[in-house]
């Protein structure tokens, strides 16, 4: 039994301990929002918080977690940082076919947290790992800095 | 209720929970003629509530004023689920925040009105549904005002309907749409349908906010992997790793160990294994011991293949093209020169992997998946599960992309499923690994073309002969009866139509047969036809000592569209008039595709070898634009999807395998890569043409040109990765 906060709310599961982290969120508590791309954190699909740093759950096992915070998509909008960002994605209307946005906006939120005014590099750092394949990137980069903007703390 | 509840039974289940909260029952049905429309509706009138009217193929309004619009285009990212809304309420005219989206059911009435098959493809989405959808919502409308009119006892004629309402002509009294719902639904549908002057027209051209956004930033969209069933287990299928490969024997002992496995199970594309989630799934498949007789496709690789092709570029191929006498024209020619361009293999890879989810019971199949492509697979499903084409139901989820490889003519993934789901004998959830994707062809077909053009006395070109090798995508399909004299037009599209002024062309096409798939790939022939044709004219640019936007504008006939695209691009990136900072430089292509021109000034350098691409300014006339954000999203797109297959896609074959297996060695663009885009969209008024794919095909010549121009090489293979530069 491994016990951890899931969004803000206390959560136990029963997995092997080697699962990863995405498979027992998609799979065992079914909060589909953070999807898979390639299994091998290569694509940053997967990405959701741990104690408030982004991390690939592909590739996170489920052990990992253990009485740590985990954040994913369906909650990341209660925090403010969060919020932030979700409003400056709609307000540039960045999604294309949408898959790839929660790893997207996981990646923006963490590093807004950790750096409310990022510089150019710490944006590319943070999410160059994360991939689309629609082009949103350019959007991606303009929501980012309306929520700078907007000041997210 | 939880998303997947709605997913399992989006329509019924919101259908009945709009019936109990409107208790009166006031859904109205504007039934379109169509037998699939009906036949629907029956279905949904047997499902319970007899106080509901049936639902209608595309409109339906409730009491509240909630008026909900059945899209028949699969949402893959191109924003058809904003698009064809806004072409609707064109003509209905209903508050657009009250608008929401319904993925349609497989019927006829929800056809391509041009392929008829339900299918979301080629650019077409706006461009067939243009007329149709203004009509079905010019209908709608006449019937509101109709029945609102019958109420008040004055014509119809004197009323108005605006922004939900219906006026009554005394201008003080109104009804809302949902309140007149019920007797509209009743009234036969109008014979005569007007529609609107485009110039009254209020949303048409309007850069509207997307309708899927809010889920898509939520977490709460539903993607076809998304989908929970009750009693579901998650299958991955081991396939054979040669093409055409065939299973001989496996043991499954060692999978059937691991926590989670529910089966293991010979299908006829492999082996599946059937487990409680994902990652049992996975382990298990991991440890089957299987033997495959691999037959004659373990002997492919890409060296013998382009050698094959260039052996027969040397030959005679079917003749596409013959205007003049191409021969004589070379001889007189001043100056000759022949180039050769090869361009790989490439997989689609949309971002979320392959999927289906099938509830197989003995009279009746319930798929969920993202496709572009539900008639046929419910054809190809029907004939796989035994059952009647109307005994199959496929609920379109959101499409995580597509880029055509979620159309596929054998329905290859759905067939699999459903065969899988017969196995299991449980509702199942394949899903393809990024691996499984990558490796499982369907493929854009890998091209080798030798283009021979000369030169003539006053610097235009007199010959041109592309000869074109590569496999044809409709061979082997229900399209191979438009395969006419050895051409399959989409093999020779862009090549073929030339859109430049030269008195001898010929263009030749071989189509050589192999055991690796293929498929349309986003922009299809023009993916490799735009980088051929573009690239060569810009050598004869150079070899006549002429600029390359000069160059093309000489040789593009008065009425071409191209002209008004290219000179827009070129202005706009300050073509000959900004001097590119040092260490870049400019490249420029043009080309049309599904009915729309787009030029592409592309700005690069080279860091340490590599190709950097900065900039990017396109110009395109795609028609009359519907939402003019939506069409720079596709563009923006467009030219990413291409870019990044210039940059580093292939997929190349060795003892039949292909060797890419994921995005470490089948990189697409990153956030660091990416230039900045910026579109100039040409006024029209003509009828819109695609913008889904149109943005892709003129990227990778307009690099190669910029990259000559930088550095005096020539890049004739793709992609530039492989290519040394520096």
């Amino acid at each position: 039994m491994i016990a951890f906060t899931l969004n803000g709310r206390p959560t136990t599961v029963e997995a092997d301990p080697g699962t990863p982290l995405l498979w027992v969120l998609r799979d065992q508590l079914q909060l589909t929002g953070t999807k898979y791309g390639c299994g091998i954190a290569q694509c940053g699909a997967c990405t959701v918080h741990l104690d408030g740093r982004a991390v690939r759950a592909c590739v996170t096992p489920v052990s990992m977690v253990s009485g740590k915070r985990v954040t994913t998509i369906e909650g990341v909008g209660e925090t403010p940082v969060g919020r932030a960002i979700q409003q400056a994605w709609q307000a540039v209307d960045v999604p294309q076919c949408g898959y790839c946005q929660s790893g997207q906006i996981m990646a923006a939120a963490a590093l807004l947290a950790e750096h409310p005014r990022p510089s150019e590099a710490q944006i590319v750092a943070a999410m160059d790992g994360v991939l689309c394949r629609c082009g949103t990137y350019n959007r991606i980069r303009t929501a980012i800095l309306e929520a700078v903007k907007g000041g997210v703390r | 209720m939880t998303p997947w509840d709605e997913v399992q039974h989006p329509a019924r289940r919101r259908f009945l929970r709009d019936a109990v909260l409107l208790a009166g029952g006031l859904v109205i049905g504007f039934r379109l003629p169509e037998k699939g429309g009906r036949a629907w509706a029956a279905e949904e009138a047997a499902a319970g509530s007899a106080k509901v009217y049936p639902p209608n193929a595309f409109i339906r309004i409730a009491a509240d004023d909630s008026v909900t619009l059945i899209v028949n285009k699969s949402e893959m990212g191109q924003g058809v689920y904003t698009s064809l809304p806004m072409l609707i309420n064109e003509e209905l005219d209903a508050p657009w925040e009250r608008i929401r989206v319904e993925a349609a059911p497989v019927a006829a009435v929800y056809n391509h009105t041009q392929y008829g098959i339900q299918l979301t493809g080629g650019s077409t989405s706006v461009a067939s549904s243009w007329e149709q959808l203004r009509r079905v919502g010019a209908s709608a409308r006449m019937l509101l005002v109709q029945a609102a009119a019958q109420r008040w006892g004055v014509p119809a004629s004197a009323c108005k309907a605006e922004d939900g309402r219906i006026f009554h002509p005394d201008g003080r009294t109104s009804l809302s749409y949902g309140e007149v719902a019920e007797e509209a639904g009743k009234l036969p549908l109008p014979a005569e349908v007007p529609l609107k002057d485009p110039k009254h027209f209020k949303w048409i051209g309007k850069s509207l906010k997307r309708l899927d956004t809010p889920e898509k930033i939520s977490g709460k969209a539903i993607f076809g992997i998304d989908v929970r069933l009750p009693d579901m287990v998650t299958v991955l299928v081991a396939r054979s790793p040669v093409f055409g490969g065939k299973l001989k024997r496996f043991d499954a002992t060692e999978a059937l160990k691991v926590p989670g496995v529910v089966g293991v199970y010979q299908v006829p594309t492999g082996v599946a294994v059937a487990a409680t989630g994902f990652w049992p799934a996975k382990t298990a498949r991991d440890l089957l011991q299987i033997e495959w007789d691999e037959g004659e496709g373990a002997s492919l690789s890409t060296a013998k293949l382009r050698e094959e092709y260039f052996a027969l570029a040397r030959t005679p191929g079917a003749v596409a093209r013959r205007d003049g006498d191409v021969a004589a024209g070379l001889k007189a020619a001043v100056q000759q020169m022949r180039a050769e361009y090869e361009v790989p293999y490439l997989a689609h890879a949309p971002m979320e992997p392959l999927n289906v989810t099938v509830d197989l019971r003995p009279d009746h199949c319930t798929i969920w998946t993202g496709t572009q492509s539900q008639t046929l697979d419910r054809m190809a499903a029907a004939a796989a599960a035994g059952l009647q084409p109307e005994e199959v139901e496929i609920h379109t989820t959101y499409l995580g992309g597509g880029f055509g490889r979620r159309a596929n003519p054998h329905a290859d993934f759905v067939t699999e499923a459903v065969q899988v789901a017969k196995a299991v004998g449980k509702p199942v959830q394949v899903i393809w690994t990024r691996e499984d994707d990558l490796r499982g062809g369907y493929y854009r077909p890998m091209w080798v073309d030798v283009v021979e053009a000369g030169i003539g006395k006053g610097g235009k070109p007199v010959a041109w002969k592309h000869t074109l090798v590569g496999q044809s995508i409709m061979e082997g399909t229900a399209m191979a009866a438009m395969i006419k004299d050895g051409v399959d037009a989409s093999s020779v599209e862009g090549a073929a139509n030339l859109p430049y002024l030269i008195p001898n062309i010929q263009v030749e096409l071989h189509s050589p047969k192999n055991a690796v798939p293929v498929q349309w790939w986003r922009s299809v022939g023009h993916s490799h036809t735009a980088f051929v044709v573009e690239t060569m004219i810009d050598e004869l640019a150079h070899l006549a000592r002429q600029d390359p936007v000069k160059f093309r504008l000489n040789l593009l006939p008065r009425a071409s569209r191209h002209r008004a695209v290219l000179q827009l691009a070129a202005q706009k990136a300050g073509w000959g008039k900004v001097k590119p900072a040092p260490g870049h430089a400019f490249g420029v292509a043009v080309h049309e595709s599904f009915g729309s021109v787009v030029a592409e000034v592309a700005e690069v350098s080279l860091e340490g070898g590599q190709v950097r691409v900065h900039r990017v300014v396109a110009a395109v006339d795609c028609g009359r634009v519907i939402n003019p954000d939506g069409v720079v999203q596709q563009i923006e797109g467009g030219i990413v999807y291409g870019l990044a297959a210039a940059l580093y896609g292939e997929i190349t074959l060795e003892n039949g395998r292909p060797v890419q297996s994921n995005f470490h060695d089948y990189p697409i663009l990153r956030h660091s890569e990416m230039p900045r885009v910026e579109v100039h969209l040409v006024p029209s008024e003509a009828s819109p043409s695609g913008v889904g794919e149109p943005g892709t095909p003129p990227i990778a010549p307009a690099v190669a040109n910029a990259l000559f121009a930088l550095t005096g090489k020539r890049v004739r293979r793709l992609p530039f990765a492989r290519e040394s530069l520096a």
